[in-house]
């Protein structure tokens, strides 16, 4: 059995790693860390784990060494202590945005502080297995990846890596965005009477995970707008771009069809009949599954590309949990075959 | 083989062998309605569908 222990395992993405990860059937969890709730059972803080655990949180400063530590901790923390975490274990997967970006300058531009640990970056492979198989199955550092950017960054795949895009013309990404991104912490726009009900564009340029999309699509004219809306998990990104001249219906298809044909994760939603006909996170909560769809008008060359995911899923522990799959040469589904609910 | 194209999507479609001419076929990609023109050649094209007021 590999063995693996979550730092920072009181919070979301913590939490949802510690459900995958004691339920995969090759791994072995030793410890979930959290100062703020130390010595308290794991369920207590994650109550659908009642009955699947008797791991208590433990002391940050009392790990033990293990064959894959995930680093599950607020954005920037992981880039101040990473040399004394390296002699814990083999492999690091670290989801928050410390080791994201490849460049120290654009870590500056995007998080505005310098980096802590910039000879660190170019030492983690972004973590998304739709672009970085091949690197991420070799590494033994992998950073995760921002929810919002993976929304995007699948929905505009199947079109940049068809080379289908106009690039004269902007791409803009519409994101729509449910609370559990905010994290564990909050703050008064997470109470429930100032969130419930919102449709609340709190971000119409400049979002940090924009970077991400940046580095990875090698995009430069794009925009990420982000709207809260009355979701708990959920994603949705909804990007416009527009085709080259006499790019059609079949050249999308093609394109899309490639992209799901290689992803075991990504799926083409885009149905003639019944209730759902394009991509919608609803029906995604809890599993890893992307799903992706399109529209184009021919008179103009406008495409619509959607992308739906659960934000805590593929979004961010269970790609995380993927990536682990490969750096281990598991099959990189494994643990994370669970389908989603429907009606929910 | 009875192999055709979906002329929505262009995904390959395989013709169960029973298939008879006439018969209305859904395409595993895309979901439009197909209807079977001919076997041989096989020939398949879009089939009316049932216009649902859906979404709004």
């Amino acid at each position: 059995m590999t063995t693996v222990s979550i730092i920072g395992g009181s919070g979301y993405g913590g939490g949802e790693l510690l459900r995958l990860l004691l339920s995969h059937p090759n791994v072995e969890v030793k410890q979930a860390t959290s100062r703020s709730h130390l010595g308290e059972y794991v369920y207590q803080v994650h109550p659908n784990l009642r009955k699947r655990t008797q791991i208590k949180f433990s002391d940050p400063f009392n790990l033990e060494t293990v064959d894959v530590l995930f680093l599950a901790q607020p954005h920037g923390q992981a880039q101040h202590n990473i040399e004394q975490l390296v002699p814990l274990a083999d492999k690091i997967i670290d989801l928050s945005a410390d080791f994201r970006l490849r460049s120290a300058e654009d870590y500056q531009k995007w998080y505005g502080e310098p980096h802590a640990a910039p000879g660190w970056l170019e030492k983690f492979v972004y973590g998304l297995p739709e672009l970085h198989r091949g690197e991420i199955a070799g590494a033994r550092y992998v950073s995760g990846v921002g929810c919002n950017a993976t929304a995007s960054n699948l929905a505009l795949l199947p079109l940049v890596k068809a080379g289908l895009i106009d690039l004269s013309a902007p791409v803009i990404v519409e994101i729509k965005l449910g609370s559990s991104e905010s994290g564990v912490e909050g703050n008064t726009g997470s109470l429930h009477a100032e969130r419930a009900n919102v449709i609340r564009t709190f971000s119409a340029f400049g979002h940090r995970h924009t970077a991400e999309v940046m580095q990875e699509l090698g995009l430069t004219d794009i925009s990420l707008t982000m709207t809260a809306v009355d979701l708990v998990r959920g994603v949705l990104a909804t990007a416009h771009a527009r085709v080259k001249p006499g790019v059609g219906q079949k050249d999308l298809w093609k394109a899309y069809r490639a992209v799901a044909t290689e992803n075991p994760f990504v799926r083409v939603v885009k149905e003639q009949r019944g209730i759902y006909r394009v991509p919608e996170p609803k029906i995604l909560s809890g599993s890893n599954y992307a799903d992706i769809g399109f529209d184009l008008d021919e008179s103009n060359g406008h495409v619509v590309s959607m992308c739906a995911i659960d934000n805590l899923m593929k979004g961010a522990a269970g790609t995380a949990v993927q990536c682990m799959n490969l750096m281990l040469g598991l099959d990189e589904t494994t643990g994370l075959e669970f389908a989603g609910l429907h009606p929910l | 083989m009875l192999n055709a194209n979906c002329p929505e999507c262009d995904a390959d479609i395989t013709l169960d062998p029973s298939a008879e001419v006439g018969e209305i076929i859904v395409c595993p990609d895309c979901g439009v309605d197909l209807e079977i023109i001919s076997l041989n050649p096989v020939k398949i094209d879009l089939a009316p569908m049932e216009q649902e007021d859906w979404g709004e």
